[in-house]
């Protein structure tokens, strides 16, 4: 891969995820990763002194598909859309086919009746890997900012 | 009233909302009052009450500091080097700055970064600049001296690891305040062994801090509630269970025992029981029984009046509750576990987690119910709840279907308000 196709394939990466959760088919974020990739929500708290409790965290494709099922089907909460707004993608190593990557994002949250507001803001962690089906997380921890959660977090970010 | 006068301290200053005697229709203003809140600072939060701080290990070396809340006055805890554990006041003796702004840390002495007075770890003032004065000029009145002007330090007391306080020296002690039936609820996860750390979740929930009380006082909602729950066969109407509740009302302690398998009819008036529904990746509910647990799978225990103490199969927490107004409170949870424990059990613990905090499985939707019920108090002063199921009486219970450990909480709350 040349430098250049492969900046433009982890921002189209990044792109069609942000698409997926803000617009798009929730069932198909687990594609997005490795059948046993590491997706993790996590206080910079925590993370920055080593706790390892996570807001969210699931391992592999099966936990994030019960996941989507707590969200659309047992977990009561009000409705919101999220919208992220992603920063350029620093690419931190870059060695046989394992990226690691951090992106700035920032989520915005819609509630019904209410004007928007930050919802959540922060870096992905990302391990990214080429497989035949392209490019696919292996690993995203979500490291976020907040001090505090504004009451709960429901979607995956 | 001018809008700088003291909030009256003096329950006669207010009307009381009740409309009755007892403790089992809660009227709106008791959740949305501005003077009723601060009445609730003054009484409860700073009052003759013991309020959680945090665990031990949060500090575990001299000089070691977390800063917290109790009530709206923010506290840091720190450790000696005796050893010991001091609670003190955020707040400089100088000009009333809160100077301790980071969450944690390790210092030598305290120090106010605006005047640069330099504290202790127990709180005495060790010197302040200037006190002499320069070249003969100013400095302070010769009357002037360090030990009378420490750090406002809190009465302490540590149980098993667990770090307590309160801002009247005069409360009574805590196994006391806590009572026997709470007391053995406390010891039976804190019982000396030597606690982990896990890490924090961090919630503001806009609802009033009691809310967050009665939730966990209040075992008719989790099988309806929570669906998750009764989906994947962790809650069953008939599970075997006791409430506790403390001589006073004001604690309580929810035990139950987990079904070992779910059927169809134990799933019996329960809606959204699916048969056939079934986890992709059992890791969440890979329950391990430890010997600790006696009978039952979980207790909850709720102490009046900022904590309440989780033991929900493998996962264990404590989760404070610091209030910002009457509308919103701070919830913050404390995850931990046992310095024995294998790796393999300090996973499952960190995987069990995610069934609770902010985004948990089973407890994202209690923060959403206590919004939407907040919303409704605001829209109906004139509105009172009502909590009589299981009757109108508080008491302990062998069952799941009452709602007595709020009317007790209720109870005790009117005695110490006095409205
Ligand atoms: S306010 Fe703290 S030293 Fe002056
Ligand atoms: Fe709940």
């Amino acid at each position: 891969m040349t430098r250049i196709s492969l900046r433009e394939d982890i921002a189209e990466l990044m792109a069609a995820y942000a698409h997926c959760l803000d617009d798009g088919e929730l069932a198909a974020w687990p594609d997005f990763f490795t059948s046993d990739a590491w997706y993790r929500v996590v206080p910079r708290e925590n993370f920055e002194r080593d706790l390892p409790l996570s807001t969210l965290s699931l391992q592999g494709h099966g936990m994030m598909r019960d996941r989507l099922y707590g969200v659309e089907s047992t977990i009561f909460h009000a409705p919101y859309y999220q919208r992220h707004i992603l920063s350029q993608t620093h690419i931190v190593s870059h060695e046989d086919d394992t990226i690691e990557a951090r992106t700035n994002y920032l989520v915005l949250r819609t509630k019904r009746d209410l004007p928007p507001e930050i919802f959540n803001t922060g870096v992905y962690h990302d391990r990214i890997v080429a497989t035949p089906q392209g490019l696919k997380f292996a690993q995203r921890f979500c490291v976020f900012d907040n001090d505090l959660i504004p009451n709960s977090l429901i979607f995956p970010i | 009233m001018s809008p700088h006068q003291a909030p009256p301290a003096n329950a006669k200053d207010i009307a009381s909302p009740w409309r009755d005697d007892g403790s089992s229709r809660i009227p709106s203003p008791v959740y949305t009052s501005r003077e009723i809140y601060d009445l609730e600072l003054e009484r409860i939060f700073y009052g003759k009450h013991w309020s959680y701080v945090g665990l031990e290990i949060e500090v575990p070396e001299a000089g070691c500091f977390k800063r917290t809340a109790i009530g709206e006055r923010s506290v840091i805890m720190i450790r000696n080097r005796k050893g010991e554990i001091n609670v003190l006041e955020n707040r400089c003796a100088h000009r009333a700055m809160r100077f301790c702004q980071e969450r944690s840390g390790k210092v030598k002495t305290l120090v106010c970064p605006y005047h640069q007075w330099n504290y202790n770890h127990d709180g005495k003032l060790l010197g302040v600049p200037f006190q002499r004065g320069v070249k003969g000029n100013g400095g302070m009145p010769e009357d002037f001296s360090l030990e009378d002007h420490p750090l406002n330090r809190l009465k302490v007391e540590v149980r098993n690891g667990v770090v307590f306080a309160c801002f009247d020296h005069e409360v009574e002690d805590l196994e006391t305040y806590l009572g026997p039936e709470i007391l053995a609820c406390f010891d039976r996860t804190f019982d000396g062994r030597q606690l982990t750390l896990h890490g924090y979740s961090r919630q503001r929930i806009p609802g009033n801090w009691k809310l967050m009380m009665e939730n966990i006082k209040d075992p008719y909602h989790p099988g309806l509630l929570h669906t998750w729950f009764v989906t994947f066969g962790l809650w069953r109407a008939d599970n075997e269970s006791q409430l506790r509740i403390d001589e006073k009302g004001r604690h309580a302690a929810m035990l139950s025992r987990r079904a070992q398998k779910v059927t169809e009819n134990v799933a019996e008036g329960v809606t959204s029981f699916r048969q056939n529904m079934t986890l992709h990746d059992m890791r969440l509910l890979d329950i391990v029984q430890e010997d600790w647990w006696g009978q039952h799978t979980v207790c909850m225990t709720t102490v009046f009046p900022n904590v309440i103490f989780q033991q929900q199969v493998n996962s264990l927490s404590t989760r404070q509750i610091i209030p910002v107004g009457p509308d919103a409170f701070d919830f913050v949870w404390t995850h931990f576990g046992f310095a024995e424990d294998s790796e393999e059990m300090t996973q499952r613990r960190l995987t069990q987690a995610n069934l609770f905090g902010p985004a948990g499985f089973v407890s994202a939707d209690d923060g959403e119910v206590i919004e939407f019920s907040q919303e409704g108090f605001r829209q109906a002063p004139e509105f009172s709840t009502l909590c009589e199921l299981g009757g109108r009486d508080v008491g302990p219970t062998e069952h799941n279907v009452t709602e007595t450990l709020i009317r007790g909480m209720y109870r005790y709350w009117r005695e110490v308000m006095e409205l």
